[in-house]
């Protein structure tokens, strides 16, 4: 007999259970289960290369294996639509479902001239087919073979891709349609024609940044500006200036694990996403500005329920990786070789990958509306009306017969 | 020698008087998957004596020679301080016991791999395993993982005989002039389509609940003439893809059910892979072979209570003798859905929680929609009860109910009885590999219409094993009763004061 071909192994035991001399056994994969850390699992990282590859949902038969919830994105579930709210088919091509966004600021009110006119112009908006565009990647064997696939992939979505101006090179022009420059403050004065041939920049967020807006807006009145806010404790205040100061967009980062520091130990980014939506809608304004969430999004159900928790779209950066085989193994932080070349891929074999797997969230993001019968992906934002969270189901049900539920342990990962 | 054992020489060992009799049906493989391993050096000198202070019959003579070790009926570390600890008192030093490295690559969170190999025991023997396995709870860390039954302390479970504990229900409360259907256990099979698994499956299903006077379901993949001889017994579906579905077919049964989602998979269709529609699954369903098939969600012409009012009218009206079951999975307002069941007329309201089984699902679906069972029994029981109609509805509950004592707890939060559908095909040894969808389906003839696989799987081996599981369930469900003080299940409904879970104060 020769090696056997693990990796078309089904798991059935077949051979296990009818070996006569019952030598043959099965062990896990020690080298799978060193892959990625506690937040980003084997499982996750086998999932999204299986998408990469075929861009097809994963389907299998039998029920969920995995535990009852969990931290972060998993104390959730989404909502279903039964009998009395008609779902929607969209999966099957049968019924249209929508998954475009809008970037950019929406006007409070509309002014009108004693004629009855509108007074002034609607903010410039651009749209994006699906709520993901792609962010800078925090690690990687990085080269110009994976910006190209990147961004030839970002522009073949009709999407965006973040790139900082240090890694803007020629090879990036023709693609500078899709692009958005990552910029300091410090960078936007010495980058003016670059600024004035994308449609959206964004800005690293400063102590300066808010009074500034008007001036760079003044300077760049066809561009429009995302912020970059890092979200920590004072998020919610931060985001409140902003959007009273005019940004179009922010984009509240995690780290890569989706925690946020805050005093009392780490938040979750989808926590703090929830907690930002919410201050926005108290004060009246989220309607004026789009949120971006990024950090910790590893599966395509984490796109939806960011947008549940309040976010208009996503940025997505390791999954991205993953897409070009990425093992999440960290060599490259310290400097040392990646395993799978991932700087040496082929252009357009990574953005068929990238492609693939994105096409496969899409198409998850359309299950999920399509079970909550919600027909467009605006209308899913901040209904969290239509999930269901653990601590909320654990009190109304288990909390009515059992009492108090002992502390749980933190939520980070 | 155990009672399992004994019933190897005698059926009259473990035969209840009425019931249908347990008999010892060994695994079909050569190799049977347990928690330990034996293994038998080349020092054995066929002596014997490990066969005969073995109580657990892990030891045969075969011939002249010891047999190979049943090491699935081992107790392992458990025995360690027995006298009959073969291991010690081998005179050749010839055997060893360890774990069996297996189990890591075996079962889940919820079917950890020793609920798998005590779900096999139970199906071989109708026992419960003996020693330190599992057969309780899960490892998925909340819902019935983390919560038991707290029983009167120092109290003796009643000395009643099996027979006076009533394990039976009523399906019909609604005194509507229909049929009172009651069943001996409270446990039906839920609906498994003809393709999604093979006919002898089917079959052996029907037969086994004929066996213990309850239901199975025919799922939405049409009624095969061989179940035509069970029809007092089969449930027969009617959902959105009307697959198979004839004025005979409904006619033809005593109770139908209405499946309106399915919680493996809530707010999405069904789905059959076009490898596993092979020209017998088409004909049946009126398909073309080879063709995915795709029942739509939801039902197009119901999008009010009063459209499903005129659904359940319509069965009721061309079947004037069956109970209408209306099965819906768990979405924030299943409370409310389950009324409006009520209003429309259904007999029985089945809810499909989250985390149940499929034969093919979207693993983002099976994850994420909709809320896990137990606490949808819990909001659906008490707002029928609020609405002051509770004593009217039949409420069944569905989805990531394994073990005998699941039955029990989602009787003690609310419902009235189960639907189960994994742990049966666990019991004809599924060993939930999850790629029932792919291919000719199921690697082990369970899940697979292909003539060759389906072969894999006996009908009266399956048969036997399903008899042999819920013999098990019932002598843990009566225990419980029991220690409880009760002599009836329907005493259980919605005692809650009955259990503790582990993470509240």
């Amino acid at each position: 007999m020769t090696d056997t071909i693990d990796s078309l192994c089904k798991n059935c035991l077949r051979c296990v259970q009818s070996c006569p001399g019952q030598v043959i056994t099965k062990v896990a994969n020690a080298e799978y289960k060193r892959l990625g850390n506690s937040y980003w699992t084997p499982d996750i990282i086998r999932r999204q290369w299986f998408q990469a590859e075929t861009g097809r949902i994963p389907v299998s038969g039998a029920g969920y294996g995995g535990p009852f919830s969990g931290p972060g994105f998993d104390d959730m579930w989404t909502d279903m639509s039964e009998i009395v709210r008609p779902t929607r088919d969209g999966i099957h091509g049968r019924e249209y479902i929508n998954t475009v966004v809008d970037l950019g600021r929406s006007l409070r009110y509309l002014r009108f001239d004693a004629a009855g006119h509108v007074v002034g112009d609607a903010p410039k908006k651009i749209e994006i087919p699906i709520p993901i565009i792609l962010k800078d990647l925090p690690l990687g064997s990085l080269s110009e073979s994976v910006f190209l696939a990147m961004a030839e992939a970002a522009q073949a979505m009709d999407t965006f891709m973040i790139a900082p101006v240090k890694e803007w090179k020629p090879y990036l022009e023709p693609y500078k349609a899709h692009l958005i420059p990552l910029l300091t403050e410090a960078e936007i004065d010495t980058h003016g024609e670059l600024i004035r041939g994308v449609r959206i920049i964004e800005i690293q967020l400063s102590d300066e940044t808010a009074a500034r807006l008007s001036r760079i807006r003044a300077a760049y009145p066809d561009v429009l500006i995302m912020v970059r806010v890092r979200l920590g404790e004072r998020s919610g205040e931060e985001v409140l200036a902003l959007t009273r100061a005019g940004a179009d967009i922010l984009h509240l980062c995690a780290d890569r694990d989706g925690n946020v520091e805050s005093g009392n130990g780490p938040r979750f980014v989808k926590d703090v996403v929830r907690s930002v939506h919410m201050r926005l809608v108290e004060a009246g304004c989220r309607n004026e500005i789009t949120l971006f969430a990024s950090g910790g999004i590893a599966m395509a159900e984490h796109v939806a329920k960011s947008i549940i928790v309040g976010a208009d779209a996503v940025a997505l950066d390791i999954p991205l990786l993953l897409a070009l085989e990425c093992r999440l193994c960290f060599r490259c932080e310290a400097g040392l070789s990646c395993p799978v070349e991932v700087e040496n891929i082929h252009p357009e074999w990574g953005k068929s990958r990238i492609l693939n797997l994105i096409a496969a969230w899409r198409n998850q993001l359309i299950e999920v509306l399509g079970a909550m019968g919600i027909r467009e992906i605006r209308r899913l934002r901040g209904e969290v009306g239509r999930a269901m969270f653990f601590d909320d189901l654990e009190r109304e049900t288990f909390g009515r017969l059992f009492g108090k539920r002992k502390k749980r342990e933190s939520v980070g990962n | 020698m155990n009672a399992a054992l004994q019933s190897e020489t005698g059926p009259e060992g473990t035969a209840h008087s009425g019931r249908p009799e347990v008999r010892v049906t060994p695994s079909r493989f050569r190799n049977a998957i347990g928690k330990y391993i034996v293994r038998r050096s080349k020092e054995c000198i066929a002596c014997g004596k490990c066969a005969d202070i073995c109580p657990y019959g892990v030891h045969e003579f075969a011939g002249k020679t010891m047999a190979r070790p049943k090491d699935y009926r081992c107790i392992g570390a458990a025995c360690e301080n027995n006298d009959f600890y073969c291991v010690r008192q081998c005179p050749q030093n010839a055997l060893s016991v360890r774990l069996n490295p297996i189990l890591e690559v075996l079962g889940d969170k919820r079917w950890t791999p020793e609920l798998l190999i005590s779900t096999w025991y139970m199906a071989e023997t109708g026992e419960v395993p003996p020693g330190d396995i599992e057969y309780k709870i899960g490892d998925s860390g909340g819902g019935f993982d983390r919560i038991e039954f707290c029983f009167p302390p120092g109290r003796e479970p009643d000395a009643v005989p099996d027979d006076e504990v009533s394990l039976r229900i009523p399906l019909n409360r609604r005194n509507d002039g229909r049929p009172e259907v009651e069943i001996d256990m409270p446990v039906y099979g839920g609906g498994m389509s003809y393709g999604s698994i093979s006919l002898s499956v089917m079959i052996a299903r029907a037969r086994a609940y004929q066996a213990w006077n309850s239901f199975t379901c025919t799922g939405e993949g049409g009624y095969p003439e061989e179940l035509y001889p069970y029809d007092d017994h089969v449930i027969t579906q009617v959902a959105t893809g009307l697959f198979g579905v004839r004025e005979d077919t409904i006619q033809r049964v005593r109770i139908v059910e209405f499946k309106y989602a399915q919680g493996a998979k809530p707010g999405l269709g069904g789905h059959l892979l076009g490898d596993k529609v092979t020209p017998a699954v088409a004909k049946m369903r009126e398909a073309v072979p080879g063709n995915a098939l795709f029942s739509p969600f939801p039902f197009h012409s119901v999008y009010s209570v009063e459209d499903h009012k005129k659904h359940v009218d319509w069965i009721k009206h061309i079947n004037p003798r069956a109970l209408v079951s209306v099965k819906v999975s768990t979405p924030t307002d299943v409370d409310m859905v389950a009324v409006g069941s009520y209003h429309a007329g259904a007999n029985i309201i089945h809810l499909d929680g989250s985390y149940g089984g499929t034969g093919a699902a979207p693993d983002i679906a099976k994850k994420n929609i909709a809320m896990p069972i137990e606490y949808a029994i819990v909001k659906v029981h008490n707002f029928l009860k609020e609405e002051g109609i509770r004593d009217e509805m039949t409420l069944i509950v569905s989805g990531g109910i394994r073990t005998a004592y699941d039955v029990a707890k989602a009787i003690a939060l609310g419902a009235d009885g189960v639907v189960v559908g994994t742990s049966e095909l666990v019991a004809v040894e599924c060993i939930r590999c999850a790629a029932c969808e792919s291919g000719r389906g199921c690697a082990r003839g369970i899940a697979t219409t292909d003539p060759e696989l389906s072969k894999l799987i006996d009908e009266d081996w399956a048969t036997q094993r399903l008899i042999n599981l819920f013999a098990a369930w019932r002598r843990q469900l009566i225990e419980i009763l029991r220690k409880l003080g009760m002599r009836d299940i329907r005493e259980l409904v919605g005692r809650t004061d009955c259990l503790k879970h582990f993470d509240y104060e």
